[in-house]
């Protein structure tokens, strides 16, 4: 079959690599009709999370249908279901998996002692996300292996484009979960530093949760137009100061909830801490830059930071004088996908909120290499990338 | 090219940083050598200079996601060479035959720098820049007004709620159940 797969920093090549099978009697095959380039899929791109191997397969955003099942998964999926596929491997039957923090599934990564020596304690199993969360193949190829097959999917009916529920993967629900753990109440002012697809999505739960006010903080006009669609007040960062804006917004309260939705590669904005964290990160001194960070602990009052964005290592020069002495809440992780996918399936049918707002490419799998490139330079007004690797035409915004 | 994220003149990059590179630190090691080999006395110093440009020029270009400015100053750095590398074209240099060929060998790398750093160029310009407009774009079928606080009947988990002194002291789903 035909994968795109990582070679070494900024070279993905579209390759053929032998078809997966069935390893485990919990395992399935789908055929994959859509996948999509994540942001986080831009770390691994640019060789910013540690982990990868040449040959690795890429991709954890991705959807299709069933075309083979393990004996042990025969009771949840049949041969002809539509499924989409989230980016975390649970076993569901864990003690985390039992409470829902689905993202630090006990047992589906099988390079657990690894993980373990890096974060402490090893997380879920992940798709295509380095040998940290196990090593499996991912899901922009044209077929995939999914492990727990029976309880990592999501059913979903017929009659809806894959374009709607694709998102049901990792972007979606990881922006709702972002907006979530906010506790979003109706007098709440929302920052939202990132207006990427995570952030895209995250300005819309926030709107549906009923925040007072949400603010979004990019540079990019395409991405700024797009979350003023979505109900955002923007803030363009190299033509204002967020923290005077931001200020103005709320009366100089400082908004109740931030979220990041950038996560390790804040673009340098000329401010010397910025370039103080290109120096560093250059020079292997700390692995993430944390602008935004800085800025959330320092606007925000007694209230929630929310990080959907994905840190990786080692940062410095956090304000945790401001964090502490503010009483700050601090809320993060990977996404609890299967916590919230049941009832964002509903809100998509009932056309409360249709996801497919923020394509603006689709193409070809043996594009996709080079829509990597596109994607993160930002150009042809690229927000997000779907791949149809059974050869569905191209398309552009 | 079709199916890799690296381009041709991506390529012709990376290979022009590994160049750099290499020749920088033949220069820092061996200035004294290079210098007798085209009959260039007294630059030792120079050279090793030479050498720590092309190094930091090639690292810069093997780290950067737009290598085309520092393509551009390896065609400044050509030019800079070459000039030095020109002042040994006397008839008394016993090494005169090194020296041109030196001369020849930098102007046919400065040429490769001019047409990669071009390539970039028209490849950048081919993937457009256009600004696009997504100001339709709400993700709302219902409408923006309609969707504001459409999900505020959701239920948010208790792991995840706001501790009650910190919540808002009036108006909400929250003062509710305080009062409750």
């Amino acid at each position: 079959m035909k994968a795109l797969v990582w070679h070494g920093t900024t070279d993905i090549r579209c390759e053929s690599v032998p078809d997966p099978a069935i390893e485990q009697d919990r395992d399935a095959i789908i055929k994959v009709t859509s996948c999509a380039i994540c942001g986080s899929d831009l770390h691994l791109f640019d060789h910013f999370m540690p982990g990868m191997k040449s040959g690795d397969i890429m991709g954890h955003e991705t959807m299709g249908e069933v075309v083979e099942v393990g004996a042990a998964a025969r009771n949840a999926l049949k041969v002809g279901d539509r499924v989409v596929i989230p980016f975390t491997i649970i076993c569901g039957e864990c003690e985390q998996c039992r409470r829902g923090n689905f993202s630090v599934c006990e047992r589906t990564n099988r390079n657990k002692d690894v993980a373990d020596k890096v974060f402490g304690h090893a997380t879920a199993g992940l798709f295509g996300y380095t040998h940290l969360t196990g090593g499996y193949p991912g899901g922009q190829a044209e077929y995939l292996r999914v492990p727990f097959a029976d309880t990592t999917h999501i059913k979903v009916p017929d009659g809806i484009p894959d374009e709607k529920v694709l998102f049901l993967s990792d972007i979606f629900p990881t922006g709702w979960q972002a907006a979530v753990q906010c506790d979003i109440q109706p007098t709440d002012t929302v920052a939202i530093w990132g207006c990427g697809p995570v952030g895209q999505m995250t300005i819309r739960s926030a709107v549906l949760l009923g925040a007072k006010k949400v603010v979004a903080i990019d540079r990019l006009p395409e991405r700024l137009s797009m979350a003023k669609a979505g109900g955002a007040i923007t803030i363009n960062f190299e033509e204002d100061s967020v923290v005077e804006r931001l200020n103005e917004l709320t009366h100089g309260k400082g908004p109740e909830k931030c979220i990041d939705a950038v996560g390790l590669e804040a673009h340098a904005t000329g401010s010397i801490d910025s370039m103080y964290d290109r120096a560093k990160q250059s020079m292997m001194l700390e692995t993430d830059r944390p602008h935004v960070l800085r800025e959330m602990m320092y606007v925000c009052p007694a209230g929630v930071l929310s990080i959907p964005g994905v840190y990786g290592g080692l940062l410095d020069k956090l304000p945790i004088g401001a964090m502490m002495n503010k009483g700050l809440t601090i809320r993060t992780g990977q996404t609890h996908v299967n916590r919230w996918t049941d009832d964002l399936l509903k809100r998509i049918i009932e056309n409360q909120i249709d996801p497919s707002f923020v394509i603006t490419h689709t193409e070809s799998l043996e594009n996709g290499p080079e829509m990597y490139k596109t994607f993160r330079d930002k150009q042809d007004g690229c927000i997000k990338v779907v791949l149809k690797p059974q050869g569905n035409g191209a398309y552009h915004a | 090219m079709r199916g890799q994220s690296r381009s041709g003149p991506d390529l012709m990059a990376r290979t022009l940083g590994y160049f750099s590179i290499a020749l920088g630190v033949a220069e820092l090691v061996a200035p004294k050598a290079i210098c007798n080999a085209i009959g260039l006395r007294g630059l030792d110093t120079m050279v090793r200079a030479y050498g720590a440009r092309e190094v930091a020029t090639g690292l810069a270009i093997l780290g950067s996601h737009n290598a085309e400015p520092w393509i551009w100053a390896r065609v400044a750095g050509d030019m800079a060479d070459m000039a030095t590398v020109a002042t040994g074209l006397k008839q008394d240099n016993d090494k005169r035959n090194g020296n041109v060929l030196a001369l020849s060998a930098l102007a046919a790398v400065a040429a490769l720098d001019v047409v990669c750093a071009t390539a970039l160029n028209a490849e950048k310009g081919s993937r457009k820049t256009a600004l696009a407009d997504y100001s339709r774009r709400s993700g709302f079928p219902g409408g923006l007004q309609a969707a504001f606080g459409a999900a505020r009947d959701f239920q948010v988990p208790e792991d995840m709620k706001t501790p009650k002194p910190l919540r808002p002291l009036d108006g909400g789903r929250y003062d509710a159940s305080r009062a409750g």
